[in-house]
């Protein structure tokens, strides 16, 4: 039996790669539309609200592609994966882009995809309780720790510890409510698991505004969409999408004055909004392409507000995920 | 003996007996009380123990669902108040957890369904009714139409398709539970008579299909369907994300319920197949009309649960990603404008309630059922 599986799942990865079709752009435009590997349900990155309308940063990176390649961001259709079937369901050519909090890494490129640009850096921090007077995670020395048992995130706390030569006692639970439960009863100083989760645990606690989460991003968790390989077309549309967000943020270009931005002088912002040049066409997109993604999804800074930033309840600090001339690491290639 | 002389009157007795205490009581509460809960010291401690348990639950589960519980207004007032429930975040939800994501203009379509199929299933199961094979036909073949055509939509006569990604909620549970009842009741009564049948090749296709689904677990089957199938089938044979794991379900419980019947017609007495042979009835007259209608009442307990059992198990669909109504309440609780401690209770009380009264129904009806059918019986 277990042969069986090992062969038919052999046969699945074979099968992924040769029916990795070209021509997704095409496929989607003849639809008439974008389908979407989204996340079940993820606070702030992948989650439908109270009337059934998916909310999030990767959701919201859907729309923008659909806005890039239709013109219209509501024309895309979400299929939530779970993290065991995510790669299959894009390998196998069911979803077009798969925009669901994956890390990217090289054995997943070596797996017949391609992750594009990363649209937010994840990584392991800490939570503490202000009271504790603790402001940098190297100062949680003889701490101990709450953490997810058997995952990557137990590892990396061992690891942090051992490089910076400092002790911890780790208190590690099955699943994340018993975590979440055991660092409020008190029976560990601080909790660990990936910042992007660490804002969405820090308000199911009693009182929120007694915890804070430390500035330290100890692990690499460089989130991003993904696509199948042998489709350059499509790779490039789904990168650049990502790129004229942030090149929006940059120059200043809202969804609300984008309109006013048209009649801007700068050729950098002409040069976006397709105003001048032809940048839309090498895509095999209209030169509007920017300009629908940046009116009808923003930029990235606006997505990032509402989504998880100051003007959501998650509240997570830009940190890492500033511009590149804000002291983060979103950089995009110029636009011309 | 020896005073027993005729002549004597030894025999006689001259005083009455003193009365006799009144027996003790036989009927009413308190002689329930003591035959029930007090017959012996065991059970007298038995008694005082689960007492002591109730006593110990109930109060602070009351409390905390109904005294204490917010039952209006926002996160903040329910963060305010960690005591109670915070019905307030079901009432937000409810629309979600009732439809999923299906587009809010369109909901009525999902309510006519729903109301359309409560009065035919209601028709159909209350043994008073008039003309229940009307019910039967309006249900199993009418029905399904019109349901597809109300929840998928039909752009012919002015219904905008909804795709089944965006079905969820309650809509998806009783839908998953529905189909997989009406399927695998027939199906697997055909699959029992198959097993039992004379013709080998018959009789080894329903074994092998038996055997093989009851060896593979169900989240097996699901995953198989909804991952391995698209690699296999060109896009345009693909079934519908929704229809891979409703297949997957009927088939299942088919094989299932197949075995429950087959436990049914082994308890037939010969003689009801010689008898009927005798008489020169066909076979599928004689199973029709003399062993299935006895073999399926014997075996109520075991179709009734099965039928639990599938109701229950709608929520594995949530693993290969359709928001059923469990889903959908743990969506719910993720909800970040919403996140509080009492939240997650909240949601598992509400979501708890939900399953029992469904499954508490039907173990309900079937017991009358049972009743009922064996009146007959009783000699």
């Amino acid at each position: 039996m277990l042969k069986f599986a090992a062969g038919l799942l052999g046969l699945a990865f074979c099968a992924g790669a040769t029916f990795a079709q070209a021509g997704t752009l095409d496929t989607v435009k003849g639809r008439g539309q974008l389908i979407c590997g989204a996340n079940t349900a993820l606070a702030g990155f992948g989650i439908p609200d109270s009337s059934g309308n998916w909310t999030g940063l990767d959701v919201d990176f859907c729309r923008a592609v659909a806005a890039a390649v239709l013109g219209d961001p509501t024309k895309v259709k979400f299929i939530p994966l779970n993290a065991k079937d995510r790669f299959t369901a894009l390998q196998s050519g069911e979803v077009d882009v798969l925009s669901r909090n994956s890390t990217w890494t090289s054995s997943r490129d070596n797996q017949a995809m391609l992750f594009g640009p990363v649209n937010f850096y994840d990584g392991q921090g800490f939570m503490v309780r202000k009271k504790q007077n603790v402001s940098s995670a190297k100062e949680l020395d003889g701490a101990s720790i709450c953490v997810q048992q058997g995952t990557t995130t137990e590892l990396n706390l061992a690891d942090y510890f051992r490089t910076n030569k400092m002790k911890y006692d780790s208190v590690a639970f099955q699943d994340e409510d018993t975590v979440l439960k055991a660092y409020e009863s008190g029976r560990c100083d601080a909790l660990t698991t990936d910042s992007s989760g660490l804002y969405a645990e820090r308000l199911r606690l009693t009182a929120p505004d007694d915890h804070m989460v430390l500035p330290e991003i100890i692990s690499k968790e460089p989130l991003s969409p993904a696509v199948r390989q042998g489709d350059d077309q499509w790779f490039n549309i789904v990168r650049w999408t990502h790129y004229a967000m942030l090149t929006g943020e940059e120059l200043g270009v809202t969804s609300k004055n984008v309109d006013d931005m048209m009649k801007s002088e700068n050729p950098d912002i002409r040069r976006l909004l397709g105003v001048e040049g032809d940048q839309g066409k090498g895509f095999g997109l209209g030169n509007d392409w920017a300009y629908n993604i940046i009116k009808k999804v923003g930029n990235y800074g606006e997505v990032f507000d509402r989504n998880v930033g100051e003007g959501s309840p998650l509240k997570v600090k830009r940190g890492i995920n500033a511009l590149w001339n804000k002291g983060g690491l979103q950089y995009a290639p110029p636009i011309r | 003996m020896s005073d027993l002389t005729i002549g004597s009157r030894t025999y006689l007795q001259r005083e009455k007996n003193p009365a006799l205490p009144p027996p003790r009581l036989t009927s009413g509460p308190l002689a329930w009380v003591r035959q029930n809960l007090f017959s012996s010291i065991g059970s007298s401690v038995l008694t005082f123990l689960f007492l002591a348990l109730a006593l110990w639950i109930i109060p602070s589960l009351i409390d905390f669902a109904f005294v204490k519980a917010v039952w209006s207004g926002d996160a903040a007032t329910c963060r305010a108040n960690l005591d109670g429930a915070c019905w307030a975040f079901i009432r937000d939800k409810f629309d979600y957890l009732r439809y999923g994501s299906y587009p809010i203009d369109q909901r009525w379509r999902v309510d006519v369904t729903e109301v359309v199929g409560a009065v035919l299933i209601f028709w159909l199961l209350w043994n008073g009714a008039p003309r229940r094979n009307v019910a039967a036909l309006l249900f199993f073949i009418v029905y399904p139409i019109l349901a597809f055509v109300l929840l998928r939509g039909a752009p012919l006569i002015g219904l905008p398709v909804i795709d089944t990604s965006l079905w969820g909620g309650v809509l998806i549970t009783l839908l998953m539970s529905v189909i997989g009842i009406v399927f695998s009741l027939p199906l697997g009564v055909l699959l029992a008579l198959g097993r039992r049948s004379q013709m080998p090749i018959v009789k080894a296709a329903c074994v092998t299909f038996i055997e093989f689904v009851r060896g593979v677990p169900f989240i097996t089957v699901l995953f198989m369907a909804n991952f391995m199938l698209p690699l296999f089938v060109p896009d345009y044979l693909t079934p519908d994300r929704l229809l891979r794991p409703m297949i997957g379900t009927a088939l299942f419980s088919a094989a299932y319920m197949a075995e429950v019947v087959r436990a049914g017609l082994q308890a037939m007495p010969k003689g009801q197949y010689e008898g009927a042979m005798a008489l020169g009835i066909g076979y599928w007259p004689m199973m029709r009309l003399v062993v299935l209608p006895q073999a399926l009442t014997t075996v109520i307990p075991g179709i009734v649960s099965t039928f639990i059992g599938l109701f229950k198990d709608t929520t594995l669909v949530a693993i290969v990603g359709i928001a059923d109504f469990l889903r959908t309440v743990e969506t719910a609780r993720l909800d970040p404008s919403w996140a509080g401690p009492t939240i997650s209770p909240t949601g598992y009380l509400f979501a708890a309630s939900f399953y029992w009264v469904f499954c508490f129904g039907m173990s309900r009806y079937s017991q009358r059922t049972e009743r009922r059918l064996s009146k007959g019986r009783k000699h």
